[in-house]
This record gives C-alpha cells, structure tokens and sequence, in this order.
C-alpha cells in the first residue's frame, strides 16, 4: 500500500463498548494517525536550486518523514518533528531550520 | 490400550495424544519424568513437535507464549519453585488469551528445599487467570489433559492440570490409554482466528492506557465465566466418546452425608475410603472432592452442601495470615446461602506430611464433637 | 550546475516503518529500526521486551511498523523469539525470519540469560539490540552497557560509572554461533548489509547496533548522526563481524584514528569528567583496539 492511501486508511479508533475491543491487546489501526509534526519548534525548509539530489536527507530521517517526489526530497511537514537531522547531514547545506511561526 | 505408568507420565502421554506442537520445559524433581519422556517421544517422532530445551522455566513459559501466539498447540510442565518463577508470564497467558496447558506438581515451595506435596504452588496462582484442574488419579490426568487442550482452545484462557508430589506423579496405575483417531475427532487441531503473522500484521501486547485495559480484563472474566458449562458440555462428550465423565467436581455419598468433607487431589481418594470407614461406624459421612477450582463452582458446591450439618475443608496448603485456601472460596460461596451451616476449617499434610484415613477420622470427630468451629483453623498432625 | 536526472538511494525506498510513531526527536533507535526493517522485509515477525520501541511503537489498538510485534517480557525478547519460530515452523511457516528486538538493558543485563540460553542451543533467530547505553525508557537509568564515565540518574556526577562496558560480542563469540556482527546507524548501508547477510544465515545471530539517545545523553538531536560516526571513527565502536566465535574481520578502518575528546565533548552525559578520566578512557579505548586488530589479523 503506498503511503498516501496508508496516510488515508489512517483514523483514531474509538470504541463505543467492550464488544468492539479486540479480545487480546493487538493493534488494529495504524500511527499515521498521529500528526507527529504538531511536536516542532523549527521546521526544515528544502532549497532545491542548492540540493543536489543525493538522498543523504531521506536516509537519515528518524520519523520517515522526507519522501521523494519528482528525483527530489519533500518534506512531509505532518510529521516532521524538527530534529534537525537533515539539515546538519546535507552536504551541500541547502535545509534551513526555520522557526515555526505560532 | 491399557498401560500401567505413573501419573508423570500420564501427562506426557495426554501431551503426546493431544498432538502438541511445541514443547518448551526445564527440569525440576518432581516433574523431570514428565518431560524425559516427552523428550524421547520428540526424538523417535511419536509426537511431532519441537521440544525446546530451554534454560529456565520463565524461559519455557515465554517461548510457549511465543509458539501458541504463532498459533500452534503448546505445553509444559514444571512444579513449585519453577511455577513461581513463571508467575508474571502467567499472568501474560490469561490476558494475552493463550490456550497453553500445563502440568503442575504440586510440590512445598522453599524454603527448606522440599519436594513433597502441598498446594501453595498452584494456589499462589489464583489469581493469574488460568483454569485449575486438581487431579487424583493417572487416568483422570491423561484425560484431563485433552479435555484441557479443548476448552483452553475454545475460551482462549490456559489451563493447568496440577498432581500431587509423589502420591500422584510418580505412583504407577493402570490407565486406558485413547486411540488416537477417537482423540482428533474429539480434539481437532489448534486453528485460533488470530496469531502473529506477517499475512496480517497485529502488534500484540503493546502499551494500554486506563481507557482500554478494564475492557480487555472484563473480557478475560466473561470468557472464565463460560469455562464451567463448557467443563461440562466437554466432560459428557468425553463420556461419550470414551466411557469416562470427566467431572467439576467428584461427590461421594453426599446426597445424604450429614458431615462432608471438603477435599482435593490425592487426599480427595484417601477420604473416600474414610469416608466409607465412618458410614460403616454408623457415621453418615460424605466426601466432597473439588477437581475444578477455576473457574470456581459456586453453585455446585452450593447445592451439594444444601443437606448437610457440618462441612469439614481439608486444606493441603495455607494463605499466611488468612486460612487455607480451599476454605476461603468455599466459605464465600456459601455466605448467604449456608443458613448457619458451620463450616470447619483444617489445615494438613503440608510439606508432604502424610494425610491418611486416620487423618480424615481426627478431622471428623473433631467436627462431629464440636456444635461449631471454636478456632480459625484447626492443625491436623502438627507437633505442638 | 549538473544535476542527476534521477536520485539513486543508497537504500531501498520502502518504508516499513511508518512516520507518527513516539520517538523523541533525532532518535538512534527508530534509524536502526528503519534501516533493520528494509533488510528484512516483510516476512518478519519482531519480539520487542519492554524498551523503549515498546513504547515508540505506539499504544494499543495502534501500531507504526508494518510488520507484527509479540510485546514480550523483558526478560524474555531471545526466547520468545525461539517460541514463535518452533510456532510458526509447526504451523507451516518456514519463511517468516523471527526477530528478536531488544535494547541494552533486555540484552546485556536482564535479558542475558535467555540470549544466552538461546545461543547455546544455537535457535534459528536473528537477535538485534540497538544499544543507547542506559535504560532510557525508564529515564535513563544505567544498565551494563553504560560506558565508563557516563551520568546516568543511577550513576550520578558524583559517583558516575566506573565499571566499564559489557564486552557483548565477547560473551557471545564464547557461544560460537555463526554470525555476530556490529553496526552503527551513522553506517547504514553497512548495517543494511549485515542485516540483509544474517538474515539468510540459519542458527543464532546477534547484531549489536550503536544507537544514539539525545534525550538521555544530552545532546543535540541533530548530532545523532554525528555521534554515530565519531564512534566508529575513534574506534570506541568498531565495526566487525565474528563467524562461529572465532573468525574476527574489521569492517572499517578508519585512515586516522581520532582522539575521543570531541566525541566526549558533544555529549552532556560526559559533561563532568576531568583530564585525568578523559586520558583514562582513552587509554582504555586504545588497548581495547589494539587487542581488537590482533584478533582480525590471526584471520
């Protein structure tokens, strides 16, 4: 399943009664669910004109949140949570960590 | 086929004739019979299983959580010291709805080192959520085993099939042993809807907040709460299919007993023949043996102790600072329902001291002698 | 400026790992586990004791892998692990690469004896730690794989630990199974490989994976990666693999040992130690090396 249509299926699961709750403690739903990018202080911010593709952000992303798009890296701001990895990690220093605006 | 083997074994034979699928133990006397002979039945490929050699009985219990959450049919066995060492696993079997079964001797927890009967062991185990079985004989271990296997796999809670240290595991009796073909139509393979399979990813176990846990152990309770009519239904069919009842509970003459006795495991036969002693001395006496202990028979017992003056339980352990164990549940059973029926409360046998017919005489003129109990507990053989 | 037409990644594109999962930010564990799981693909069945991936996953009815997860004991990941392959095995199932998932604290301290259990018998799993040396689920409480030096609660500034680190690989190598490797996720194309290389191996495998814990160590998330270079490059954490316990080989060399000091100073847990306990370290680093190259040079 492609990560769009996982990010879709994705829902809060509420149970209105025990009958609905699983009879074991197992997972049914996904943690797509859970916009990890609400976490951020700081939000990367890609230049292209500088990027030159080599991948190294996508690599070393924590939350899997950097996606390529069109041979090149897209933020996805959802779940991004600012560590600032891929910006320390370009080689060509083209991610700027910018203050999230409240 | 009949056999002559001892009560160890017997439960390797139910294993075996159960088809288990994974076998996870470690040794500890007095059960090592139990899975010496598994291990040979595994080597010779009379049972087809894999027999998992592990390193300690917290071990054992994990990987046969591992392999029943796989889906396969698992068992073990292990005695006292091993049993505790298990104990937060088994709470993981229960709530985590795995039909394991396993073979408990009960056998004295240290310390001293002592590897003779009493009941502490599985009794510390209460509350872990497993169903009990207290056995008395090597036929009824073997056919209890597969009856287990059933109604574990039906209700997705584990069972343990619990003998006596020596009295049972290792006295040789004759037992009937099933046929095969007549045991897989009575229990057919271990098929559960839900296991751990890359088919259909589940994360099992993980963390649970207070807005989910309390439905999930209602659930666990609903399921024991069908567990005594299934014991039944399962009991019948095995009666059946193989000539024998496999009961809850075992009544002897207590339609009109006037003093009942309250037993269970090897004591439980020591005091029929009490029993059948004192109806001779003009003693209208009865013996109530309780072999299902989880999920409890409240109503049962209720009922067969309707028409009795006196009750005597006979505890083969203790809950320091409380009472005996059996003593506890059957008195709160009965409160509200005993009309001022006096209820006696013995503690014997413990760390293997022998509980013979004599035993069972003393416990029943102390009860016949007295209008109601006088003490808590009464001491049966204790050198005071 | 010449661009590439098309990305070429060093790694596979597929993500079994899914983005909303707990970890703190700049997290060692989750690349490990990212890097881990597209080694393995999806025949694989994870057991993770109580670590912090318990909790990264996500809490029931969620998960964020898209493979299953047995939440085993702590004690328990190397056993349990052992139960659901003979499971899976009876069942029909001989595909499926059985993962063992466990942190510092389930392998080197609580969980030793079922590893150890596990890789006497030489059970066919694939053992992984990914190690941020304390219990930092807990709160960052010292375990056995806490280096010498370190704060951690339970070793406080005052009284910091001065035991050194389990040797796992040695204690493992002394079970003679077939593969034991270590890895960093500052190296993930080498972990890639080794994963990738374990996984087709049968009989026990144990990876160790260095895995840097901002929250716990004090440092800045964005150094991770950093951290987990530096490690291997000053040879603090060198990258080998042991075959059955006896045939060494050094995957990196690194052309110019570095000196410690700058691995030290990016990290708050290191924050107090004197001259004096920085030249101990690195004198220990140092002899723990040499004995390491003599070993791969016997092979």
């Amino acid at each position: 399943m492609s990560k769009m249509n996982k990010k879709k299926q994705a829902k809060k699961i509420v149970f209105k009664t025990e009958k609905e709750v699983p009879l074991m403690p197992m997972s049914i739903g996904s943690m797509l669910y859970n916009k990890t990018g609400a976490w951020r202080n700081v939000r990367p911010i890609i230049d292209n004109e500088k990027c030159i593709q080599c991948g190294i952000c996508w690599k070393f992303c924590p939350d899997a949140a950097i996606y390529i798009e069109n041979e090149y890296p897209v933020i996805d701001y959802d779940y991004c949570k600012g560590c600032g990895l891929c910006a320390e990690e370009c080689p060509s220093k083209c991610i700027a960590m910018v203050e999230e605006e409240k | 086929m009949r056999k002559v083997i001892m009560g160890n074994h017997a439960l390797s034979y139910g294993a075996m004739i159960s088809r288990s699928q994974v076998i996870a133990a470690y040794p500890i006397t007095p059960q090592t019979q139990v899975v010496e002979l598994l291990s040979e039945m595994c080597a010779d490929k009379t049972l087809d299983a894999k027999f998992i050699k592990v390193e300690s009985e917290h071990s054992a219990m994990a990987a046969c959580l591992g392999a029943s959450l796989a889906g396969a049919r698992t068992f073990t066995a292990t005695s006292a010291q091993g049993l505790a060492l298990m104990h937060e696993l088994l709470h993981w079997a229960s709530g985590g709805r795995l039909p394991v079964v396993m073979g408990n001797i009960n056998r004295s927890m240290a310390p001293g080192w002592s590897i003779w009967s009493d009941q502490n062991d599985s009794l510390s185990q209460r509350d872990t959520g497993w169903m009990q079985f207290y056995c008395c004989s090597n036929q009824e271990v073997l056919d209890t085993v597969i009856q287990a296997f059933k109604v574990s796999e039906k209700l997705l809670i584990p069972s343990m099939v619990i003998l006596d240290a020596f009295t049972l595991s290792h006295t040789y009796e004759v037992v009937d042993l099933p046929e095969q073909e007549k045991v897989d139509e009575y229990l057919p393979p271990f098929k559960p809807l839900i296991r751990i399979t890359p088919d259909e990813p589940h994360a099992f176990g993980g963390l649970t907040s207070p807005e989910h846990y309390f439905e999930l152990r209602y659930k666990v309770q609903k399921a024991m709460e069908e567990g005594l009519a299934l014991i039944e239904e399962t009991g019948r069919e095995f009666e059946k299919m193989f000539g024998r009842y496999l009961g809850i509970v075992e009544d002897h003459r207590c339609e009109d007993a006037e003093l009942i006795l309250i037993t269970s495991g090897t004591m439980g036969s020591t005091a029929k023949i009490a029993v059948d002693e004192l109806r001779e001395e003009g003693i209208k006496a009865g013996n109530l043996r309780i072999k299902v202990f989880r999920p409890f028979p409240f109503d049962i017992i209720r009922n067969i102790l309707k028409g009795a003056q006196k009750v005597a339980v006979v505890d083969r352990n203790i809950s320091y600072g409380h009472h005996g164990m059996f003593y506890q549940e059957v008195k709160s059973a009965m409160y509200g329902h005993s009309n001022g029926l006096p209820l006696f409360g013995f503690i014997a046998g413990l760390g293997g001291r022998d509980i013979t017919p004599t035993t069972f005489k003393e416990i029943a003129n102390y009860a016949l002698e007295k209008e109601k109990p006088e003490e808590e507990i009464t001491w049966i053989g204790v050198n005071r | 400026m010449n661009k590439q037409k098309t990305m070429k990644l060093s790694l596979p594109e597929e993500e079994l790992m899914n983005s909303g999962h707990l970890a703190c930010q700049g997290c060692g564990a989750t690349l490990a586990m990212r890097y881990a799981l597209k080694a393995l693909g999806k025949r694989t069945v994870l057991c993770i004791p109580a670590c912090c991936w318990s909790v990264i996953d996500g809490p029931f009815p969620y998960s964020s892998l898209d493979v299953p997860i047995f939440h085993c004991a702590f004690e328990t990941a190397a056993v349990s692990a052992s139960g659901v392959k003979a499971g899976l095995e009876m069942v029909g199932d001989t595909e499926t690469t059985v993962v063992a998932w466990a942190g510092d604290g389930g392998t080197f301290d609580i969980g030793i004896q079922a590893l150890s259990g596990v890789a006497e018998r030489n059970d066919n799993i694939l053992y992984i730690c990914y190690d941020n040396e304390a219990y930092m689920n807990t709160g960052t409480q010292r375990s056995s794989a806490t280096p010498w030096g370190a704060w951690t609660t339970t070793t406080p500034v005052k009284h910091f630990k001065e035991r050194p680190k389990k040797d796992m690989e040695a204690i493992m190598a002394a079970h003679r199974i077939p593969y034991i490797a270590t890895a960093s996720v500052g190296y993930p194309e080498d972990l890639f490989k080794k994963v990738k290389k374990a996984k087709d191996i049968q009989g026990t495998r144990f990876l160790h994976i260095y895995a840097p814990c901002p929250t716990g160590w004090k440092s800045r998330p964005e150094d991770t990666i950093k951290l987990a270079r530096m490690v291997v490059q000053n040879s603090t954490f060198p990258l080998y693999e042991i075959e059955w316990g006896e045939k060494y080989k050094l995957n990196i060399k690194p052309r110019e040992k570095k000196p410690i000091i700058d691995y030290l100073g990016i990290q708050g847990r290191f924050r107090h130690l004197t001259k004096e306990d920085i030249a101990h370290m690195q004198e220990e680093v140092d002899k723990k090396w040499e004995r390491l190259l003599k070993q791969c040079e016997v092979n």
